[in-house]
């Protein structure tokens, strides 16, 4: 086990998670540094949607410690690790349709009005949700004209930008996307990648799920390559090929035959 | 274009409103004694129990679930209360409370089944349904509770305004919902109601905590059926064990009319209420024109489908 390197904010250890007979993660190792965008590839049953749930804490391994910031954590629930900082954008859009932008940013998380209102008739400030959603949009340059309009009048890139907002809003560390670009257009996806780098740009660290190389190789500064429960390696997309990584995701390559300065 | 749209009221909150204006037209035509203050308190005063109840039915529906239980557990507590104040001898208010919390049980127990066991609304509430009648039908002897005291009718008391004599129930029914109303819309738990009705999964991803507002939901509607036992023990001035029965399901007629979306997190308490009118406008209405009371009931069955028609036709276009 290598000594934690300064600038690793998440890390994980030996993860194991086994359903029944099936052992989805087998010893995995995870490392996150701060500020980057790490993207996590995998084929269909590497492992990698668990490695998530378990970074997320919709899933608690057997096995195998994490360490956020270099303190042990464990997560029981994804809204425990979401009091640790880390927030999720989960594929299936998890936002509630008919309610308004503002209020989805800040669902579970309104902002009360002060004084007796509302600390005991839990009454909502509006007027600042509105106001603090639309300072937030701006800064992520998300380009929507009001906020008091319902989330499903919204196109699929839009709905995306209004889950990564809210996660952004919150995280302290860490943001997990899970396949953000995967229903979108062109145009959409190209919105969204660019809002990813604005994320990175404000500091927070950024894990990306994708199934997407292009994107993956447009937008990651590491990419942690999951294979039969394992990570197997962590490439350097300046230094390596599209088709390569692939080989390595698939098995065809051995990752010990990549050239040196294509590990990250 | 599109960002225009969005602050005009959608079609399922102005459907209602024309829908109530243009029955009123047509019953003003029909009948001289249709348009006055005082027929207007008259269905307000109609309206009172299946109002309040209607309530508590729009709240569970806003959760995307149902309450076929209501009208029984209105029954429940009208024989709780008139039987505690005249069997016990309790103060009125004493056993009006005993009620309230009887109501509010039936509530919890639907919610428990709900939210731990997991079964469908629909299905937990018809079960609970035809138990609470049972209770009800057992503790009563089917026996109407008579000899009440004064203090148990206030809200069946008028007082006048004008011409038109008010009573005190129909304030109190608007009263609760205003107060729905500003919960509904400025509260976090109000709000988390909806979240919870749009999208329950996501609504638990942001940290809310689902079941718990879900329990709290059954049990606010339990209470307001308890409501509802005081002001029908108030309107009628007995304890009716078989009360409720058309309310049960009237106040999932009304919830519907008034343009809330049976998918749940879609719907206004204001919506409810112009629902409640609705039916009790048409109610009034035919009863005037000296239309067999049957028909009432045809009409409003039609009325029925053609709001859930609407309903599903918005939802699929949204």
């Amino acid at each position: 086990m290598t000594a934690p390197i300064s600038d690793t904010i998440f890390q994980a250890y030996g993860l194991v998670k086994r359903y029944g007979h099936v052992t989805a993660l087998d010893g995995a190792d995870f490392e996150l540094r701060a500020g980057e965008i790490l993207a996590v590839i995998g084929d269909n049953g590497a492992g990698k949607s668990s490695l998530i749930k378990a970074l997320s804490g919709a899933v608690i391994p057997d096995e195998g410690r994490m360490l956020l910031d270099g303190k042990a954590v464990h997560f029981h629930s994804p809204i425990d690790a979401r009091t640790h900082g880390i927030e999720t954008v989960y594929q299936d859009l998890a936002v509630a349709p008919a309610m308004t932008i503002a209020e989805n940013l800040f669902l579970g998380r309104e902002i009360l009005k002060s004084g007796l209102l509302g600390r005991c008739f839990k009454i909502i400030d509006k007027k600042k949700m509105l106001s603090e959603a639309i300072r937030h949009m701006q800064d992520l340059k998300i380009g929507i004209r009001s906020m008091s309009q319902a989330v499903e009048t919204l196109s699929g890139g839009q709905r995306q930008g209004v889950a990564v907002a809210r996660s952004t809003a919150f995280a302290k560390h860490v943001v997990i996307l899970d396949e953000p670009t995967a229903a979108l257009g062109v145009k959409e996806g190209n919105m969204v990648l660019e809002l990813i780098r604005r994320v990175r740009d404000r500091g927070l660290s950024v894990i990306l799920i994708s199934h997407n190389m292009p994107h993956v190789f447009e937008i990651a500064d590491r990419i942690h390559i999951q294979r039969l429960g394992k990570r197997v390696a962590v490439v350097n997309p300046k230094n390596i090929s599209m088709s390569d990584t692939v080989a390595v995701m698939t098995g065809a390559k051995n990752p010990e035959d990549l050239p040196e300065d294509a590990h990250a | 274009m599109r960002h225009h749209l969005h602050r005009l009221p959608p079609l399922s909150s102005l459907g209602p409103c024309i829908a109530l204006l243009v029955a009123a037209l047509f019953f003003s035509t029909q009948s001289s004694h249709f348009f006055s203050g005082q027929n207007f308190s008259l269905i307000l005063q109609q309206s009172m129990v299946v109002g309040v109840i209607a309530i508590g039915q729009t709240l569970i529906i806003l959760t995307g679930g149902v309450d076929l239980s209501c009208g029984m557990a209105m029954a429940l507590g009208s024989i709780i209360i008139t039987k505690f104040a005249t069997d016990f001898g309790l103060p009125p208010v004493l056993a009006v409370a005993c009620g309230l919390v009887v109501c509010t049980l039936v509530g919890l127990v639907n919610g428990a089944l709900v939210t731990k066991v997991r079964l469908p609304s629909f299905i937990v509430t018809l079960g609970t349904m035809n138990i609470v009648f049972a209770i009800t039908q057992l503790y009563s002897g089917a026996q109407t509770v008579t000899d009440l005291p004064d203090a148990l009718q206030f809200f069946g008391n008028t007082f006048r305004l004008g011409q038109t004599s008010i009573t005190y129930g129909t304030l109190l029914m608007l009263a609760l919902y205003v107060l729905i109303w500003f919960f509904l819309r400025n509260t976090a738990p109000g709000r988390h109601i909806y979240a919870v009705g749009n999208n329950r999964e996501a609504a638990r991803l942001t940290g809310i905590a689902t079941d718990r507002v879900l329990m709290k939901v059954y049990m606010l509607a339990g209470f307001l059926y308890g409501v509802a036992a005081l002001l029908s023990v108030a309107r009628m001035g007995v304890g009716d064990p078989q009360s409720g029965q058309t309310e049960n399901l009237d106040s999932i007629t009304a919830v519907v009319l008034g343009g809330t979306s049976l998918f749940g997190g879609r719907g206004t308490v204001t919506g409810t209420l112009i629902g409640v009118l609705i039916v009790g406008v048409f109610r009034n209405g035919l009863t005037l024109m000296g239309v067999p009371s049957v028909f009432q009931v045809l009409v409003t069955g039609v009325l029925v489908i053609l709001a859930v028609a609407t309903d599903q036709f918005t939802h699929k276009k949204g």
